[in-house]
C-alpha cells in the first residue's frame, strides 16, 4: 500500500480514534484514508475549516483521553505553530503528520514556530515499512512522555507503494491517564482543569516559573533517552554521509555500492530529528576525515551536525535546494546518480552549495 | 445565613469593612468565593449563574468547560467542573474534539468577546454551521477586559476605549459584530439567546437561558449559544455603581436581549 495509507493504518492499529485536518498536497491522502477507516473502527475524522481549528479539535479530542492526530505539511504546521507549543506545556500526547515538500522544514520541526519554551520529538522515516513502526512508536512516545510527537514524512513516503504488513507493536506499559477529562469529576472537589499555565483547581493565580521549569526539565529527560540513530558502515570510514529521511533512502544505497567498490563511505541516519542523535554522530565521526550533510534544503540540519561535532571533524555540506514545477519537493537530487556524484565531490573536499 | 438576610443596612453610613470580592455564600459547584476580579465586574455573576445551571440540570458530573483566554479565566480556579483551558479565541473546536470523543458529556465553552468575536469567529461559527452538540457561552462586556478596556468587535459606537478614546465611530472603526444575531441565522444552530447580569431579573433569565441550551444539546438537536453582557466599569471608564446601568443604556439597545432562535426556529424581535 501506498505511506499515507499505511501510516494511517499504523495510527489505527496504535489505538489513535481521533483526527482532524485540512487538504493540502501531499498530505491530503492522509486526511482522505482518516476519513475512510477512523468511522470503522469506531472513530471520528472531522475536515475542519482551518489547520487551526484541526489542531484545536485533536486539542480537545486528547484532553478526554483519546488518542488523535493532526498533520498536514510545513505551510499548515506553520498555522498550527501557537497551538502546537501550547499543546506541549498542556503536556498532551499530540501527533502530528507532516507530510512536507522536501526537508525544508527541518528548522520548522525541530526548532518549533511557537512562543515560549517547548521541545518535541521528531522522527523521520527512512521508507513505508520504517513509518509504520514510527508511526506506532510516535502514539507510545507521545504517551510515555505527555508530550507531542511529531512524524516528518514527505511527497515520496506518502505516494510510494511498498508492500508492508501492519501489526500492532508493543511498547510496554504507559502510565494512566490520570489527568484527562470525561466530566465525571464535577462536584467531587476533586475536578481537573487541563491546563498550559499549571493553573489549578482551587488555587488562586498561576506559577509559571517553575511549572515551566518542570517542563523544561521533562525536555531535558527526553533529549538524555531518546535519541535514535542508524550508522552503517561508519567503522574506519573516510567520509560520513548524514542524511535523513527519503533522502537517507538514497545515501544509503549509493554508500552501500560505494563501499562494494572498496570506497571507506560511511552513512549515519537520525531517526530522531529532535533530540538530534548528537553523541552517536559524534562517536560514528571519531576516525573519519570529513562528514558530508546531504539535505533537500538550504543547510538546516548542517546546524546540528556543526553542534554535534564541535570542530572535531571538517563538516561539508552536499545538497541543495531541490523541488519539481509545482513546488511539492521532487527534485532531481532526489536520484542515485546525483547522489553519487554529490559524495564523490565530498571524498575529494568539495562542498556543494547549489 | 438568615442572620444576614433580615439585617437591616444602614446606608447613611460607610460600611464597617472595605468592599470585598468576596460572594456572601458559595454556590454548589463552586470551590470558593475569593476571586480577583475587579468589584462591580459581571462575570463572576454569569459564572455563578452558568455552574446553577449545570447543576439543577443534574450534569454536574457529566459537564466539561473549554475555558478561554480572558478576566475569566480567573475564575475556572473556582469552577469544580471538568475543564480543559484553549488558547485565545480557539474553545470551539477543542469542545469539538472532546465532544466528538464523549458524546454523553456536556460540552460548554467560555469566552469572552475579545476571545470568541475578534481572535476566533470562524471557530463559532464554523461550530454552528456544523451543528456540534455543543453550548458556547460568550461573555460580552464590550471590551478587552484584560488588557484595561480595548475596543473589540462588539463595541458598540460612541463606546469609549482606550484606543477609541473619542467613541467608537463607525468610519474609522467599523460597525459592532451583533453575534448572536449571526449564529442565529447559522442553518446549525438550533437555540441562540442573549441574556445579560445588569440586575436579578436579567441574572434569572440568563440561568433559564443556559438551561434551554444545555437541554438543547442533551436532547441532541445541534449548537447552542448564549451571550452574556455582562459589566465592566474598568474597561468603561465609569463608576462601579454605574456599570449596571451603562450595560442597560450603552450595551443592550444595541446587542437587543432576549432569545433569537428557539426549537431551530428564529424568533421575532420586538
Amino acid at each position: 500500500m501506498e505511506g499515507s495509507e499505511a501510516v494511517v493504518e499504523a495510527a489505527i492499529a496504535a489505538g489513535c480514534r481521533f483526527f482532524a485536518g485540512y487538504p493540502m498536497t501531499p498530505f491530503t491522502e492522509v486526511l482522505e484514508h482518516f476519513a475512510k477507516k477512523l468511522p470503522a473502527v469506531g472513530g471520528q475524522c472531522v475536515n475542519a475549516e482551518s489547520e487551526l481549528e484541526a489542531i484545536g479539535m485533536a486539542w480537545g479530542a486528547l484532553s478526554t483521553g483519546a488518542r488523535a492526530a493532526t498533520g498536514s505539511t510545513g505551510q499548515g504546521l506553520a498555522l498550527m505553530q501557537e497551538s502546537l507549543s501550547e499543546i506541549t506545556r498542556a503536556e498532551l500526547p499530540l501527533v502530528v503528520f507532516n507530510m512536507a515538500r522536501g526537508q525544508g522544514d527541518y528548522f520548522q520541526a525541530t526548532r518549533g514556530g511557537g512562543h515560549g519554551d517547548y521541545r518535541h520529538l521528531v522522527l523521520a522515516p527512512l521508507d513505508v515499512s520504517e513509518a509504520v513502526e514510527l508511526t506506532q512508536l510516535a502514539f507510545d512516545l507521545a504517551d510515555r512522555w505527555r508530550n507531542p510527537v511529531l512524524v516528518y514524512g514527505d511527497y515520496l513516503l506518502a505516494h510510494t507503494c511498498e508492500a508492508v504488513e501492519v501489526k500492532p507493536l508493543g511498547f510496554g506499559a504507559l502510565p494512566p491517564k490520570d489527568w484527562a477529562v470525561d466530566g465525571s469529576l464535577g462536584g467531587t472537589g476533586r475536578s481537573r482543569n487541563v491546563n498550559p499555565l499549571g493553573m489549578q483547581k482551587g488555587v488562586k493565580g498561576i506559577d509559571p516559573e517553575s511549572f515551566w521549569k518542570r517542563l523544561q526539565a521533562k525536555h531535558d529527560a527526553i533529549a538524555a533517552a531518546e535519541a535514535r540513530f542508524e550508522a552503517e558502515g561508519t567503522d574506519g570510514a573516510e567520509l560520513i554521509v548524514v542524511a535523513f529521511g527519503s533522502l537517507a533512502r538514497f545515501a544509503r544505497y549509493v554508500a552501500r555500492e560505494l563501499r562494494e567498490e572498496g570506497v571507506r563511505v560511511g552513512t549515519f541516519r537520525p531517526v530522531t530529528l529532535w533530540p538530534f542523535p548528537a553523541e552517536a554522530l559524534a562517536r560514528a565521526a571519531q576516525g573519519a576525515r570529513r562528514v558530508a550533510v546531504l539535505e533537500q534544503n538550504a543547510g538546516q540540519m548542517i546546524d546540528d551536525v556543526r553542534l554535534s561535532l564541535l570542530g572535531r571533524v571538517p563538516v561539508l555540506p552536499i545538497g541543495e535546494i531541490s523541488s519539481d514545477a509545482a513546488g511539492f519537493g521532487i527534485g532531481s537530487l532526489l536520484d542515485t546518480e546525483n547522489v553519487r556524484r554529490r559524495i564523490h565531490c565530498a571524498l575529494e573536499g568539495e562542498e556543494i552549495r547549489a | 445565613m438568615s442572620d444576614a438576610r433580615t439585617r437591616v443596612l444602614d446606608t447613611t453610613r460607610p460600611p464597617s469593612r472595605p468592599a470585598s470580592r468576596s460572594g456572601a455564600e458559595r454556590a454548589h459547584l463552586q470551590l470558593g468565593v475569593d476571586h480577583d476580579l475587579c468589584p462591580g465586574c459581571g462575570e463572576p455573576l454569569a459564572m455563578r449563574a452558568l455552574l446553577e445551571a449545570i447543576d439543577e440540570l443534574g450534569c454536574a458530573q457529566r459537564a466539561i468547560g473549554v475555558v478561554g483566554i480572558g478576566c475569566y479565566t480567573a475564575l475556572s480556579p473556582l469552577m469544580d467542573v471538568d475543564l480543559v483551558q484553549a488558547l485565545h479565541g480557539r474553545a470551539p473546536s477543542v469542545a469539538t474534539g472532546a465532544k466528538r470523543m464523549r458524546p454523553d458529556a456536556l460540552l460548554f465553552t467560555l469566552q469572552g468577546d475579545g476571545d470568541m468575536v475578534n481572535e476566533g469567529l470562524q471557530e463559532v461559527l464554523h461550530t454552528a454551521a456544523r451543528g456540534e452538540r455543543v453550548t458556547c457561552v460568550l461573555l460580552n462586556n464590550g471590551v478587552f477586559g484584560e488588557t484595561g478596556g480595548h475596543m473589540t468587535a462588539t463595541t458598540v459606537i460612541g463606546q469609549r476605549t482606550k484606543n477609541t478614546l473619542e467613541g467608537r465611530d463607525p468610519v474609522q472603526h467599523g460597525q459592532p459584530i451583533l453575534i448572536a444575531d449571526l449564529v442565529s441565522r447559522l442553518g446549525g444552530s438550533h437555540y441562540v439567546a442573549r441574556g445579560s447580569v445588569h440586575d436579578a431579573p436579567s441574572v434569572a433569565r440568563t440561568k433559564r437561558m443556559l438551561r434551554k441550551a444545555f437541554e438543547t444539546q442533551l436532547a441532541g438537536d445541534g449548537f447552542s449559544f448564549v451571550e452574556i453582557l455582562t459589566m465592566c466599569p474598568t474597561g468603561w471608564f465609569v463608576p462601579t455603581s454605574e456599570g449596571p446601568g451603562y450595560l442597560d443604556q450603552v450595551l443592550a439597545p444595541v446587542h437587543a436581549l432576549g432569545e433569537l432562535k428557539a426549537g431551530g426556529e428564529l424568533l421575532p424581535r420586538s
